[in-house]
């Protein structure tokens, strides 16, 4: 189980970081939401692993599971959430507005230089 | 429990959605209100700041549960006195916005402004790290939205590279949270700082990693060499106003490097020894560096502005990274410096956007109102420059004798002087092309002439300039007063106790049901 959850978390970083460092608009995006799944599922595991259990305590409850990674990644996933749709949005602005979705400067670019060029 | 340390927070938060819902399509009702509330904000930030000056600890807890479990908003000196910081200078910029037109050039501007303020001041006054890491969220989706206020591809572009850049920087800071959760169980600023204490020696990894991403996010915040590159094209594509604003952005990040390594991995705590206070000052004057450097190199006027902020950011972190009471006193010093001369700059940059239409550092007719502007750039030049009689120079004098026991003080010496020096010169060659030559050229009289930008922009200017004047001229008492601070800060014991013996609720007793 923590093995499971461990490589998960990795491989979606790796994964993620590696589309991060991609010079387009659109494998960024794809790489900042896996890197954002790979967060949440490791706050989720922040608080222990703990399988069957209630993430409620009350005097009956001998088992329980930590209830406050949960509402930690609610709120985390919310604004991860919201924040993609910016950044799509933002992104497909940029795109439509100068045909060109690099993420980086461009040399060539009409008008606007990149930055410390000639 | 008095309510009024959570006014900062929600005022700004129930004005910004009237603005949109109530007042969407006049500009005027929008004006009147985005100023109020920000004028009311002064207010509040002043009376809270007076009440804390005697050394007590504001605090309040949300739905009144008890502290670690819930969140709370606390409000020693220092928070206090960045509250203040916010809103005055949040005040001068509305002003600006509005007498420069920029808040006509794109809608929701006002919503924006409240929202974003709302996300500063909640940063500066939360105590508890996960509250923080929602309030840099609720700052940086506002702040997306300024940022490309008015649009344009160029805008958009550098607001492309801007939301990516923080979303990474958001991803670190909940990779951070959430090892620091599971390592101590806890994310309340007080009981953090009690409960790493207790880590054993042989267990630090988890601690260690944490600690070290968390300073890699406010890093990126406070726009610290390496971690400085989404600075210069974002705050040279923004509004100027927005950039203006902005200069307190990056004082969020040394803010919550101050608090969080003052109060949570102190310089003493073993657990953390060898990271932060080995790399920190190096890069800080790198950043100094790289900054000044950048100011002679910069073929545009905003972008030198965004230089010197970096500079001046740099400046700010070398004295952070000393971490001893004096050193953090002269840094708290240099943080009101360094915001309001960068705003002072951004403003003045837009003022000749507005008098010849575009800020190359080329040699064109002289622009429209060109005395004006000249003037308030040679003075704010002046200030970041960090050349008498400003307030820039005291700073820097309060940092550099700060450094005299450190062991690398010789390097301190030389990079804050040389850089100095570089950055003099940077600004005196702008000014020169700018301003001195521009009577060389023959104005040619077929092209229509740009209006001058009104009075409410010069005096929005003008006010922020008068505050970097107060700042020299009360120098001892604002020095005095970041001694206090900076001593409460190494000596938290006012705070912790506040915090975590005020009685609150914990849980309900059964026979309620």
């Amino acid at each position: 189980m923590e093995f499971l959850v461990a490589s998960a978390i990795g491989i979606l970083t790796a994964a993620g970081i590696y589309l991060v460092l991609r010079l387009r608009t659109f494998p960024v995006i794809l790489g900042i939401s896996l890197l954002t799944y790979a967060v949440n599922v490791f706050l989720f595991a922040s608080g222990r692993l703990t399988i069957g259990a209630a993430p409620i305590l009350n005097d009956d409850m001998t088992t329980y599971t930590d209830p406050l990674p949960q509402a930690l990644v609610l709120t985390a996933i919310v604004i991860s959430f919201g924040m993609t749709a910016v950044i799509v949005m933002i992104g497909l602005g940029a795109f439509l507005g100068s045909d060109d979705d690099h993420v980086d400067d461009q040399r060539e670019d009409e008008g606007t230089k990149p930055e410390g060029q000639p | 429990m008095t309510h009024w340390i959570i006014a900062p927070v929600v005022l700004p938060a129930l004005l910004a959605p009237f603005i949109v819902l109530a007042a969407r399509y006049h500009i005027g009702i929008q004006r009147v209100f985005s100023v109020a509330g920000t004028a009311a904000l002064v207010a509040i930030a002043a009376s809270l700041a007076w009440q804390v000056s005697d050394g007590s600890v504001l605090f309040y807890r949300l739905g009144d549960w008890a502290a670690p479990f819930g969140i709370v908003l606390v409000g020693d000196r220092l928070s206090t006195m960045m509250v203040l910081l916010t809103s005055v200078l949040a005040l001068f910029v509305l002003l600006y916005a509005i007498g420069s037109g920029w808040d006509e050039r794109g809608r929701h501007f006002h919503a924006l402004f409240q929202f974003q303020l709302m996300g500063v001041l909640g940063a500066f006054l939360t105590g508890d790290l996960f509250n923080l890491f929602v309030f840099f969220e609720v700052l940086l989706i506002a702040s997306y939205g300024l940022m490309i206020h008015a649009g344009g591809n160029a805008r958009l572009r550098a607001g492309v590279q801007y939301v990516l850049f923080n979303l990474i920087g958001s991803t670190l800071f909940l990779f951070a949270l959430g090892s620091i959760y599971a390592e101590t169980g806890t994310l309340n600023m007080a009981d953090l700082a009690a409960r790493v204490q207790l880590i054993d020696a042989s267990e630090t990894v988890g601690i260690r990693v944490a600690a070290v991403l968390l300073l890699l996010v406010f890093a990126i915040k406070a726009a610290l060499v390496p971690l400085h590159f989404w600075l210069p094209s974002s705050y040279a594509e923004a509004p100027a106003p927005v950039a203006a604003l902005f200069a307190i952005m990056t004082k969020v990040g040394a803010y919550a490097i101050i608090r969080v390594y003052t109060m949570i991995f102190h310089p003493e705590l073993e657990v953390t020894a060898g990271l932060h206070d080995v790399w920190l000052l190096p890069a800080a004057l790198v950043s100094l560096a790289i900054g000044m450097i950048g100011v002679l190199a910069a073929k545009k006027l905003d972008r030198l502005v965004a230089f010197s902020v970096i500079g001046s950011m740099g400046m700010v972190m070398v004295a952070i990274s000393m971490f001893t009471p004096v050193s953090i006193a002269a840094a708290l010093y240099y943080i009101i410096h360094s915001t309001l001369a960068g705003a002072v700059l951004f403003l003045v940059s837009d003022l000749v956007r507005t008098g010849r239409g575009n800020v190359d550092l080329t040699t064109q007719a002289p622009m429209s109102g060109t005395a004006l502007t000249a003037g308030m750039f040679f003075a704010g030049a002046i200030a970041m420059a960090g050349l008498p009689p400003l307030s820039g120079f005291l700073g820097k004098l309060m940092v550099l004798d700060a450094a005299y026991d450190q062991t690398l003080v010789v390097w301190i010496w030389a990079i804050v002087l040389s850089s100095s020096l570089i950055s003099i010169l940077g600004f005196a060659r702008a000014g020169s092309v700018v301003f001195w030559k521009a009577h060389s050229v023959e104005p040619d009289e077929a092209a229509e002439r740009p209006e001058r930008p009104s009075i409410l922009a010069y005096a929005a200017t003008g006010g922020l300039f008068a505050l970097l004047v107060a700042h020299t001229v009360f120098a001892g008492q604002v020095h005095g007063v970041a001694t206090d601070m900076a001593e409460e800060l190494f000596d938290p014991q006012a705070y912790t106790t506040t915090v975590l013996e005020t009685p609150g609720k914990l849980s309900k007793p059964k026979e309620e049901y």
